[in-house]
């Protein structure tokens, strides 16, 4: 198709061609940027965590006296395991996504100091006995605390506990000794040390970094006889029983710590809440992309039919001489076609100095390029649909039109 | 005239109701949004104590060592030990000073049957209240010799005298907190800033309901309330103790009210770090003295989706401004044959461009009751947000006006360029192709 013609139109019609340009242009950077907003929110919701997350449920019991944990912990887990549906139930100090973190900094050799900043700041797991179990994490090398371990092992008004051995996450393991087998290496700080007896599969911590995805991994894992530290019951069940049996268990629990508060939550509603403002960020942008989408199509819609009532004879006349209607519907695809084309261009330009400009002011990451022509065909392909309506309208003058006078 | 000029905007309006609507509807979108979520931003980024926040100042000082400090480019903690703020509140430098933090208080009901339950719980000094404003219904605060003598007092909110007492006089009363008795001295009427100042760094909410409860610090400490956050910088055997422990936990606010008040108490605190690095206790000589504008910027409290979504809302405003702009100009190029005829018969260049923008004001004040409209339904939308302060998103005063301000400016912008376009069109021309 010629083009030449178009082009003569257009620059006769500056400031609605210009319109239409920029109005795409808009749209175009603005969809980029929304749309990897999106996708990235959408990626920290969906972040892997390695726990049976469909069959956990968690009691958190505050308020008990710390006095009495060594014979209340084993009485409730006791009281716990007899609610019909539970496949196992255990203690730890906090769970992921909980928001409640216990964090300390490591360093790999003996003089590290607590504020070293070549140490690594990593969110410490007190596992009562079972909980690995409970938890389902999942052992890559090395293996689990044994008995011993688990009866040894306190934290009391310490901010370490007395064990000596850990499990790591994959992520701290390849972080610390990359290319290496963590087992048998240590963990240091002051006079504690932690030597690695497993690493397990990735599990959260209990709380994320939107920044960093890498440090949302960096959990460490340590046994523990009942201690005060302890306050989150793991309960594992179908995942069909979880209701029934987190309602029975904050009874249960209630009954036998009266001066104590019992709260459940299923571990996969947890979750949900630890992402609520993550989801509705989401709804309302791709809400936002929606309606913009549908305002530049509505511009597009209504210049066209305007350019093509203002072009009635002049189609009328195309037609008379010998155009199809073919023609005439290609006639204004093409062009709406060249000003996307331009309008693209423009507004890619313009997405990637938003997402520099936001990269400096807010903690945002670079759009990877592929979103560039992916906003850039949405728009052209929203331009062809939008421009379908006015261009069968033009279409469908009668070559007769041309006849009249003007 | 203007009566005239509104009467052809009308009938010019309703001849195409399509485009009118759709022009109409698309700035109404634009505002709705926009309005929506500056009245977010709005909320999260005011002024919690308006009237006093100038005088409000957040001392900072940093007991860490000098591992990875950089001189000028490190900032002072934001938390201190016990050790310091106690010291800063008993010199007596500013006109008011208070240390707090934040615990989890358990209240047990008064009836036997009931279950106790959690709440928002502040560890403070006597200060706190005439410092910050605290406005009471019943009793007042406790006293600095209360302070010392680790009274068991407390200050109760009036959403927690409500629940216990039915709202009634309870000073006097006793509640029973974390398994100890407190006497109520005083109960508050509704307080709660937003945000809540003087709960950053010390990891509390930064929206939403007042705490519920009041205890002088001492008191609490001594029954083994901990706090929300402890940051330690030297490895500790014991953090139950945290008064003699490495480790920074409370916050300090001073009330200065003017200056030279502001640059006396600064290097009284600048002197009190040097003595602390003669002592060897201190290693970083930097301090800071923030006012609550400046300590919530700091401690960025505004979350930045609030921000990205305002950014997101005005791009959309301007490709709904863009857009209305062309549907403009589509239908007064249409009319280029009447506007030849008003011309011709003696209407000016200026008449024109009246009528044009007078065309565009009711296109905007249109849409922009519709986008007040649309605006409302977002924020009954935001108020059913998971956020902390979805429960506080309405629209005020201020920024119903702004909408129509907005709304106005908008579609005038837009109409410019399709007003201008009107009236310097040669008029014989249009009158001849009729």
């Amino acid at each position: 198709m010629d083009v030449l013609p178009i082009f003569a139109s257009l620059r006769k019609h500056r400031i609605p061609t210009l319109l239409i340009v920029m109005e795409i242009a808009l749209a175009c950077a603005v969809l980029c940027n929304a749309v990897f907003m999106i996708s990235r929110r959408i990626g920290d919701i969906h972040l892997p965590n390695a726990i049976a997350e469909q069959e956990i449920t968690t009691i958190k019991l505050r308020g008990t006296d710390p006095k009495l944990v060594t014979s209340d912990i084993p009485r409730n887990l006791a009281a716990l395991r007899n609610i019909a549906g539970v496949q196992a139930a255990a203690i730890a100090s906090t769970v992921p996504l909980s928001h409640q973190n216990w964090g300390w900094s490591f360093g790999l050799t003996q003089a590290s100091s607590v504020t070293d900043q070549n140490n690594t700041n990593v969110t410490l797991y007190f596992l009562g006995e079972g909980a690995d179990k409970t938890f389902g994490l999942q052992l890559r090398e090395g293996r689990f605390f044994n008995a011993t371990e688990y009866a040894d092992s306190t934290v009391g008004n310490a901010a370490l506990p007395t064990t000596h051995v850990v499990i790591v996450n994959e992520t701290v393991a390849k972080q610390l000794w990359p290319g290496q087998s963590a087992l048998g290496k240590t963990i240091y700080s002051g006079p504690n040390y932690f030597t690695v007896v497993g690493v397990v599969a990735d599990v959260l911590r209990p709380f994320v970094s939107t920044q960093n995805e890498q440090k949302s991994y960096y959990a460490t894992f340590y046994p523990m006889a009942p201690d005060p530290a302890l306050g989150y019951y793991i309960l594992r069940s179908a995942p069909a029983d979880r209701d029934r049996i987190m309602k029975e268990a904050v009874q249960k629990l209630q009954e036998i710590n009266p001066a104590a508060v019992a709260t459940g939550v299923t571990y996969e509603s947890m979750r949900d809440q630890y992402f609520a403002n993550t989801s509705s960020m989401v709804w309302t942008l791709t809400l936002v992309c929606a309606v913009m989408l549908a305002v530049t199509a509505f511009g597009i819609v209504g210049l066209t039919s305007f350019w093509v009532g203002q072009r009635r004879r002049q189609i009328g006349i195309r037609r008379a001489v010998g155009a199809t209607r073919g023609d005439i519907l290609r006639y204004f695809r093409t062009e709406n076609f060249l000003l996307s084309t331009v309008g693209v261009i423009i507004g890619m330009g313009m997405a990637f100095a938003i997402n520099l400009y936001l990269m400096q002011h807010y903690e945002l990451s670079r759009m990877p390029w592929y979103y560039l022509p992916g906003g850039a065909i949405a728009l052209w392909l929203l331009g062809q649909f939008a421009v379908m309506g006015p261009a069968m309208r033009a279409a469908a003058v009668p070559p007769v039109v041309a006849t009249h006078s003007a | 005239m203007f009566g005239y000029y509104i009467d052809i905007a009308v009938r010019s309006l309703r001849r195409n109701k399509v485009l009118t609507a759709l022009m109409i509807l698309t700035l109404a979108m634009g505002i709705g949004a926009s309005i929506t979520t500056l009245t977010v931003l709005k909320l999260l980024s005011g002024d919690p104590i308006p009237q006093k926040s100038a005088r409000l100042f957040y001392p900072q000082i940093d007991p860490n060592t000098l591992d990875g400090y950089v001189a000028d480019k490190t900032k002072p903690d934001t938390i201190m030990t016990y050790t310091d703020a106690m010291s800063l509140l008993h010199a007596h430098r500013a006109k008011r000073q208070a240390v707090m933090a934040l615990t989890q208080a358990k209240i047990v009901p008064q009836h036997a049957n009931d279950h106790p339950y959690f709440t928002d719980g502040v560890m403070t000094t006597a200060d706190f209240f005439g410092m910050f404003d605290v406005p009471f219904q019943y009793g007042g605060s406790w006293t600095a010799d209360d302070d010392e003598s680790r009274a068991p007092l407390v200050v109760i909110a009036d959403f927690l005298n409500e629940k216990m007492f039915g709202g009634g006089n309870s000073v006097g009363k006793i509640i029973r907190i974390n398994d100890h008795d407190f006497r109520i001295v005083g109960v508050l009427k509704h307080w709660a800033p937003q945000p809540r100042f003087y709960t950053q760094g010390l990891a509390g909410r930064d929206y939403g309901d007042g705490d519920a409860v009041f205890m002088p610090l001492q008191t609490a400490r001594s029954m083994d309330m901990g706090p929300q956050d402890t940051e330690c910088f030297a490895s500790v055997t014991d953090v139950q103790h945290l008064e003699t422990a490495p480790c920074e936990w409370v916050g300090l606010w001073v009330e200065l009210d003017d200056s030279a008040a502001v640059a006396q108490y600064k290097s009284f605190l600048d002197g009190y770090v040097r003595q602390q690095i003669n002592l060897g206790r201190f290693k970083r000589s930097d301090t800071a003295l923030l006012d609550v504008m400046g300590w919530l910027s700091d401690q960025q409290v505004v979350p930045d989706d609030a921000k990205l979504q305002v950014y997101l809302a005005f791009g959309f405003l301007l490709i709904c401004v863009v857009n209305t702009v062309g549907l403009l100009l589509a239908k007064c190029l249409r009319r280029s044959r009447e506007i030849g005829v008003r011309r011709a018969l003696g209407a000016t260049r200026g008449a024109i461009f009246t009528q044009f923008m007078v065309e565009a004001g009711i296109v905007g004040l249109t849409g922009g009751l519709l986008g007040l409209v649309l605006a409302e339904l977002g924020l009954l939308g935001v108020r059913h947000e998971p956020a902390e302060y979805a429960s506080l998103a309405y629209l005020d005063i201020e920024m119903f006006l702004l909408t129509f301000v907005v709304a106005l400016v908008a579609s005038l912008i837009a109409g410019l360029l399709p007003a201008w376009r009107a009236c310097v069109m040669a008029p014989a021309p249009q009158l001849k192709a009729a």
